[in-house]
């Protein structure tokens, strides 16, 4: 269990040491620049349409993503999947743009910039939390240690010679995440990643982005569970392929005057549901 | 194409296999058994094990190698792992390629060990280069690996995807000249088996055994290789990056 902070914060520290090789910009001069420019834009999309099996899940999407951790969040089949699908660019696009980094998604030079985590693991329940992180670290052409230091930024070590398919749910999701951390991309993309798992665990995953955040790595998280809001710099609240609200989470129950983000996100709705009416 | 990256997904793809030790047997112990069956069977007219024998040796890689890479394949668009590795910097051709290496050794070591145990053990003629005999295996294994990739892009389910065998490859087996020679079937199936891959593999193997000219075994090589890049380039077409 994720159980001594500082343990996970001194883990991710041997992360970063380990970039990724197509990396620009150092970790320092990305932060700096990021700060600089007040509106940095990480992710944008403009006029982003998505048809999945002839339902229309996304229908002229425009957005602006910015570096710290982002909250995508909304109800099982709203379309997050989706939108997090085309930002790493493999969903195919009805209409419209997504641009990630400056270039167009799914741009072969995004490709060792981003790191991915979908729903599932995504990982190889047959080889051990090591042999997948050494698998995913040499396609990325990393060396072994950063394979080792992505298993000890999800405190897996004492697990590293177990296969991935006899762990628990929460460790296998965890592999998952290793991978996506793998040598500290400029983005990182997680779809629920927190699903399921223990409180405890949970907190400290969301330590571990926000500590990665820090470091320079945009980070963007989806979540079905409203109570994750409060964690996120800056959130964008889905709805049937719409984004109803966006801004800090303060800012939105500012606006709705509302005392959390659940309550917001149903007057949000309520007085859409109004106007349509 | 990387290299770096095929030699990953091949070096995977073994750990793996090596790991599944059931998997394993099937891949280099269960030939070298049904090879001393079809032996005992025919104990009585050791001719008819000398026409057979060869012929079972093509049949081997190629019905493993679509079993294990149709299933194996499947597993990686259904879990997720094919998509991950498309936001990564991987290749289509990586990925084919590192299958292709990964199930092309284990086709040479199946080769050598089902041949010796023929040869060795079971007094099967062999009158061509021993080495040929790998080469005809690994060409017909990375076939099999090829086909096997193409037809799991159309299971959805692992049990789907096992259906493949009887309407792919049982044909072929039917067919390839290891029931009955391939001159006396029908006319109209004759026609057939000689578009059908394994055919030639089969072939080749009993070139092999009944004569030591490599000309013609050159020529089934070449054969089977072309079936096997045409069935790599469907199975390239079934890789996409982008999804619905």
């Amino acid at each position: 269990m994720l159980d001594a902070v500082g343990t996970i914060h001194s883990a991710v520290d041997s992360v970063l040491l380990v970039s990724r090789p197509l990396r620009t910009p150092a970790p320092e001069a990305h932060i700096q620049h990021m700060m600089n420019s007040a509106r940095a834009v990480v992710v944008s999309t403009s006029g982003l349409r998505v048809v999945r099996g002839g339902r229309t899940v996304i229908d002229g999407l425009d957005l602006e993503i910015g570096p710290g951790v982002t909250g995508l969040l909304g109800p099982s089949g709203c379309g997050k999947s989706t939108l997090l699908r085309s930002i790493v660019g493999v969903q195919r696009l009805a209409a419209g743009e997504v641009r990630v980094l400056g270039e167009p998604a799914g741009s072969a030079s995004l490709r060792s910039r981003i790191g991915y985590q979908t729903q599932s693991p995504s990982t190889y329940d047959d080889l051990t939390v090591a042999e997948n992180l050494r698998f995913f670290a040499r396609v990325l052409g990393l060396p072994p240690d950063a394979a080792d230091a992505a298993i000890a930024a999800v405190d897996l070590t004492a697990h590293a010679d177990a296969v991935a398919g006899r762990l628990s749910g929460g460790q296998r999701s965890r592999v998952g995440l290793a991978v996506a951390l793998l040598g500290s991309p400029d983005l990182l993309v997680l779809d629920e990643p927190t699903v399921g798992l223990d409180p405890v665990l949970r907190r400290d995953l969301w330590r571990l982005f926000h500590r990665v955040a820090a470091d320079g790595t945009a980070v963007l998280v989806s979540s079905h569970v409203m109570d994750e809001a409060e964690r996120c710099d800056a959130l964008l609240l889905m709805r049937e392929g719409r984004i109803i609200e966006r801004g800090t989470p303060a800012a939105i129950k500012a606006a709705r005057g509302a005392d959390d983000i659940e309550s917001a996100f149903l007057r949000t709705v309520e007085r859409d549901e109004d106007g349509a009416a | 194409m990387s290299p770096r990256v095929t030699l990953a997904i091949a070096a995977r793809v073994l750990t793996q296999l090596r790991r599944d030790h059931r998997t394993l047997a099937m891949l280099l112990v269960l030939p070298c058994l049904l090879q001393a069956l079809l032996w005992w069977i025919f104990e009585d007219t050791p001719l008819v094990f000398d026409r057979i024998g060869p012929a079972l040796l093509a049949v081997f890689p190629f019905f493993v190698m679509f079993l294990v890479t149709s299933i194996t394949t499947l597993r990686e668009r259904a879990s997720g792992t094919l998509e991950r590795l498309f936001t990564l910097p991987m290749g289509r051709l990586d990925f084919l390629a590192g299958y292709a290496v990964a199930f092309g050794a284990v086709a040479a070591v199946q080769a050598a060990l089902a041949a010796g145990v023929a040869v060795g053990l079971l007094d099967l003629d062999l009158r061509g280069p021993a080495v040929l005999l790998g080469v005809v295996c690994v060409a017909d294994a990375v076939l099999g690996s090829a086909l096997g990739l193409f037809v799991s892009a159309f299971a959805r389910t692992e049990f789907q995807a096992v259906q493949f065998l009887p309407a792919v490859v049982v044909p072929q087996i039917l067919l390839c000249g290891l029931i009955v020679p391939r001159e006396r079937l029908p006319q109209v199936l004759e026609a057939v088996a000689q578009v059908l891959p394994l055919t030639w593999a089969v072939d080749a193997m009993e070139q092999l055994a009944t004569t030591t000219r490599t000309g013609e075994v050159w020529r089934d090589i070449g054969i089977v290789l072309a079936f096997a890049l045409a069935a790599l380039a469907l199975g390239a077409a079934t890789l996409r990056r982008r999804t619905d």
